[in-house]
């Protein structure tokens, strides 16, 4: 059993609810101890940065200093949860006058920090500490084949604190194929999506969705996963909209990495939060059990 | 006789007096012990300075001198020169060094005058254990190694050749030649590579002073400056030398092809061949790993074919032991390998190559006979050339490749005299700064070619629009219009950087020289000493030493030829007396100074039982004398009774 | 007073911009680059130019989505990812008013969610988003987040949690240490 500090991430309990629900759904069977960090806030995000850089790190430091209380490794699933907390980490680290700074404001709420947290990923550890040849051994529901499209988006690949390789990142595509199946070429995997820019830029991000998607349609996948809550959302809420902007008929389901290891886990669709995505799963589901049910007549 | 000594301190202008009270030194200095006289001067090693010290040794029988000022690299030879035409032993000299390790380490002065103080004390007590010594006098034997047959190594050895002293070429490929042979036409010029270059290879293979020996490599290295012991291992042929008269039917007959490495992969050759057609010498050599009958035990068609008799199967490696005087290296670079850059679609997508590849495509005897065509044999309409591929890039190699401007804008020379193809330069700066380099940037302008100021962001073939389909689509920044854009063209050379050969370290140790940061051999001093290294006796020349055109290549080649020969001209090599001293009577014979020595300058004596040190080959380094149990060895000039006085003359 | 180069320099995240030889491969990557009034390698052409006002009142750094592509491929080590959010937070505390983009708009939304909750409401931050800028706008964006909400991934009841209080201490505290700077 591997024990960790758990920060889920303000958007694991909205936007991103299947993330939140998968990942809580296949810890047990994968031996994590998932313990979520008691009373963690917001780690800030780019927006606190980009208008209080000073503030902002402080308030990542906060939930650093209760992850470092636990004394294990903090692991977050959420892409932009990483990259600011790794970096704030890094940060603190190499800079002792900030360090000092931030330990003052933090006594006032009893609290302090000494950088000795470690930060991680959960693609990361999943791959790592677990294994994609152990979650293979423990795979009831084989994908068989399921034609998948692993997309990466930036912030698990890059900045250099990302693990994998920036430019032509494996790991999910590994991961996919220990689960029975088959991760197609998809030349723009580590795309940027457009992010938080959804937003305020919809047109701008609509047409880096629209490439995503059409790219991942061009090479014949079934489906598309992600591990990030922002590019899930993107490609998966907004997809009607990229439809109506640019007169296409794209109807791509798009799962968390993590909901479709509780599939290949055996794990049942509601507990992994499969009924919140947007662009309905069923297709998938149903061609995983297809193929089982041939199987077993022997067609 | 009581030590009579002087103590200089040098100004320096003011890199010294700038920071250190060269005075307050002075008058410090004055009241040591043994002092007799002590002075502070602008700049000592001027005439006058020098004359000062000279001076002083004659009026005032000075017989131990201290000066105060740079580093020992730039001025003990100077100083010690100065004490032995005064008639004092150049070995009763000392160097404070209060420059490079005082005044131009701090900017107080008051710590600098401190430390300098301490500087000149430990160095006044020191030269007071100095001893006189002897410098001795090696021969030099006559003749040269010159390992590399490319243009540099081609050169040398001609050069040296010339003078009438034997030259051996060690060249580890069938022929000599290197990558100039693969080229097509060279800048600024446009000659034709083969052309210039082919007459000096006929000369290498036919000149009476040089020993040719190609598919040969350097196995093992010995002695010293003057007096090289040198193994050359001759790889087997299995033709007979003698024998063959370069008619190449075994070649043309040769059931079994292999991909060319003279043509970078893009054509082939036999397991039998010789590497292009204008190879020196022109017998060809049998492949091992791709021959049937070493493979299999089959076929022997050369064999059978050939009239002369020369195909021998049996043959075997010889090796051969030469004596040398001096070893140039002139092993020259390895082209860098783009396939790690994905995104710019190296091996990944078609129609994306490297200069090296363009060169053989658009060389008249290359894979396609000259012909500038697509992977599927159409003709290109557009085409990108990208500079600093793997140079300038801190992932990759930080330097500049030098040539790969000049390169790139001959090619696209080349492309406009051969088609009717649209040419773009993507480029950070433009680096044409040779002889008519800047003439030949203008002339290409002026030609057609496009240059676009931007370093490619990534090559792709995900077509955003309908003219991108099924192109190769560059996207970048055009910097001097400020945008983003995406030119979609046909094919993309990629300008690769001159790296290293892959083997270079193990032939640095197999030299004993070294290399710099950026991996390349060492040159002893980068502005003052291009050709030589820290290892007396071997030189090097051309881009082994750092990427350089041809020109530059020549005059390098010729100015390791000229070392060499002043060296032979002179016939004998002073070396160095600070070496280390071993007393038999104490040495018992354990052999650690031996195992510790890194320059191989200990041997040991079987009927003595003693070790003994070569005084050539030993650098002074004290490792021995630190490892010694029984403190059997000491250095000279580096004793224990001098090195403890300087430190009490600093401490104190 | 620093010069502007200086200041950025010295600044975390914009260590490496004196190495910069405007190559232009960070603008080449860029997903964004043709929406910014002036492209990473131009922004920083102009930070050495000492052109701070017009620096810090573009629009360009708020396009940045941190996609870190430029960073990747710079071949000098610039991170001008880093540099962007540097620039952001610079520009906001300073009080440049950026026209012709909403993100600063967007983001102060989602800092005064963390400030009220604790954590981010995303719906409560949508909605003053578009009170704030565009409420018209709000009604195209019904369809996406009616269904979000009917997939139960848009909770209209924020969760406050008790770390909400300590933040604002936080912030009471870090208001204190700059002023004694």
């Amino acid at each position: 059993m591997k024990y960790y500090s758990y920060f889920p991430g303000c958007s694991s309990e909205a936007t991103a609810k299947g993330l939140g629900l998968s990942v809580q759904a296949i810890a047990k069977p994968l031996d994590m101890e998932l313990i979520e960090l008691d009373d963690w806030t917001c780690c800030g995000s780019t927006p606190y940065g980009s208008l209080d850089e000073r503030e902002a790190i402080l308030v990542a430091a906060r939930n650093l200093a209760l992850a470092e209380k636990t004394g294990v490794d903090l692991i977050t699933p959420c892409s932009s949860c990483f990259v600011t907390l790794y970096g704030a980490n890094l940060r603190l680290k190499q800079h002792t006058q900030l360090m000092r700074e931030v330990n003052e404001a933090l006594a006032v709420i009893n609290l302090e920090y000494h950088g000795e947290v470690r930060v991680r990923q959960l693609m990361e550890v999943i791959f790592r500490d677990i294994t994609p040849e152990v979650i293979a051994s423990k795979v009831k529901r084989p994908l068989n084949g399921l034609k998948v499209a692993p997309y990466y988006g930036c912030q698990m690949v890059r900045p250099d604190y990302g693990f994998d390789d920036p430019e032509f990142p494996q790991s999910l595509d590994i991961l996919v194929n220990s689960l029975g199946g088959e991760a197609v070429p998809y030349p723009l995997k580590n795309r940027c999506c457009g992010g938080s820019l959804i937003i305020p830029e919809e047109g701008l991000a609509l047409g880096l969705i629209r490439k995503l998607l059409e790219n991942a349609v061009e090479n014949c996948a079934q489906c598309i996963i992600t591990p990030c809550p922002l590019c899930q959302m993107n490609l998966d809420a907004y997809q009607s909209k990229v439809n109506s902007k640019f007169k296409t008929n794209c109807n791509l389901p798009v799962l968390f990495t993590s909901q479709l290891i509780g599939i290949a886990l055996g794990i049942d669709p509601i507990s992994l939060g499969l009924n919140t995505n947007i662009v309905s799963p069923s297709k998938v589901l149903d061609y995983i059990s297809r193929v089982k049910q041939e199987a077993k007549s022997g067609t | 006789m009581e030590p009579r000594i002087g103590v200089y301190v040098c100004h320096c202008g003011s890199n010294i007096a700038g920071t250190v009270d060269v005075e307050e030194v002075a008058r410090f200095a004055q009241d040591l012990d043994s002092v007799v006289v002590a002075r502070a001067y602008k700049f000592m090693c001027s005439e006058p300075g020098q004359d000062l010290i000279k001076n002083d040794i004659k009026e005032l029988g000075l017989n131990r001198v201290v000066v105060a000022s740079c580093s020992p690299t730039m001025h003990e030879p100077t100083f010690r020169r100065a004490c032995q035409e005064a008639g004092v032993n150049p070995y009763l000299f000392e160097m404070a060094n209060i420059r490079e390790h005082c005044s131009w380490v701090t900017e107080d002065k008051q710590e600098a005058t401190e430390k300098a103080n301490a500087l000149v004390s430990g160095a006044v007590r020191r030269v007071y254990y100095h001893q006189p010594l002897e410098t001795r006098e090696v021969p030099v034997n006559a003749n040269t190694l010159v390992v590399g047959g490319g243009i540099a190594g081609i050169q040398a050895a001609l050069k040296v050749a010339d003078s009438e002293h034997k030259v051996y070429l060690v060249e580890r490929e069938p022929s000599v030649g290197g990558h100039m042979a693969q080229l097509d036409k060279t800048f600024p010029t446009l000659d034709c590579s083969a052309c210039i270059l082919t007459p000096k290879m006929t000369l290498v293979g036919s000149h009476p002073y040089i020993e040719l020996m190609t598919y040969s490599q350097v196995e093992e290295v010995s002695g010293y400056i003057g007096n090289f012991k040198v193994k050359i291992r001759k790889k087997a042929r299995y033709v007979d030398e003698d024998k063959c008269t370069g008619c190449g039917l075994c070649q043309t007959k040769c059931p079994w092809k292999v991909d060319s490495e003279f043509e970078a992969g893009l054509g082939k050759r036999k397991a039998i061949y010789t590497p292009f057609p204008q190879a020196v010498p022109n017998i060809p050599v049998i492949d091992k790993e791709h021959c049937a009958y070493f493979l299999k035990g089959t076929c022997r068609l050369c064999e059978k074919l050939c009239e002369a008799k020369a195909i021998d199967f049996e043959q075997k490696d010889k090796i051969i032991e030469v004596e040398v005087g001096s070893i140039i290296l002139a092993t020259g670079f390895n082209v860098f390998d783009p396939t790690p850059i994905y995104q710019y679609g190296y091996k990944r997508l078609d129609n994306v190559i490297t200069s090296l590849e363009f060169e053989r495509i658009v060389n008249s005897s290359g894979p396609t006979d000259g012909n500038i065509v697509l992977k599927d044999g159409s003709t290109p309409e557009s085409i990108a050339i990208i500079h600093c591929v793997g140079s300038r890039d801190e992932k990759y190699h930080e330097y500049c490749s030098r040539v790969c401007c000049m390169y790139s804008m001959k090619l696209a020379h080349l492309i406009k005299e051969h088609t009717e193809a649209e040419v773009y330069e993507f480029y950070i700066d433009i680096r044409s700064f040779g002889k008519g380099y800047e003439e030949f940037y203008n002339r290409v302008q002026n030609e057609g070619t496009i240059f676009i100021r931007g370093r490619p962001a990534e090559i792709t073939n995900i077509a955003e629009k309908p003219e991108e389909e099924g192109k190769l689509i560059i996207q970048f920044e055009d910097t001097l219009i400020g945008r983003q854009r995406r030119l979609p063209v046909d094919m993309v050379i990629l300008s690769v950087a001159l790296e290293p050969q892959p083997d270079v370290e193990a032939v640095a140790r197999l030299f004993n020289i070294s290399r710099s940061a950026d991996g390349f051999f060492l040159e002893r001093h980068p502005k003052l000493d291009p050709v030589a290294t820290m290892t007396d006796g071997i030189f090097v020349a051309g881009c082994c030493q750092s990427p350089k055109d041809i020109p530059d290549t020549v005059a390098q080649a010729s100015a390791a030829a000229a070392e060499v020969l002043a060296m032979i001209s002179k016939g004998k090599v002073e070396i160095e007396a600070a070496t280390a001293v071993i007393n038999e009577k104490i040495c018992s014979g354990c052999q650690t100074c031996k195992l510790v020595c890194p320059f191989g300058a200990i041997s040991f004596e079987e009927e003595k039982e003693v070790c003994r040190v070569n005084e050539a080959l030993c650098k002074g380094c004290g490792a021995c004398v630190g490892g010694c149990p029984s403190d059997a060895i000491s250095l000279n000039h580096f004793t224990n009774e001098q090195i403890v006085a300087q430190m009490e003359g600093m401490l104190v | 007073m620093k010069n502007f180069v200086e200041e950025i320099a010295a600044t975390p995240g914009g260590e490496n911009i004196r190495a910069c030889i405007q190559c232009g491969i960070c603008t080449g990557s860029c997903p964004v680059a043709n929406e910014m009034e002036y492209p990473p390698r131009e922004i920083i052409a102009m930070i050495r130019a000492g052109m701070r006002d017009e620096v810090l009142s573009s629009n360009s750094m708020w396009y940045c989505l941190s996609c870190y592509m430029c960073t990747v491929r710079c071949p000098r080590g610039v991170k001008p990812t880093e540099l962007a959010h540097a620039l952001e937070s610079m520009a906001n505390q300073q009080g440049f008013r950026v026209k012709r983009t909403r993100t600063p708009a967007m983001y102060r939304s989602f800092v005064s969610s963390i400030k009220g909750n604790g954590r981010v409401h995303e719906f409560g931050m949508m909605f003053r988003y578009y009170l704030t800028t565009n409420p018209l706008a709000a009604l195209k964006m019904l369809p996406v987040g009616l269904k979000l909400f009917l997939r139960k991934r848009m909770p209209l009841i924020p969760k406050r949690v008790k770390g909400k209080e300590d933040l604002s201490k936080l912030r009471q505290k870090l208001g204190e240490i700059r002023g004694r700077q």
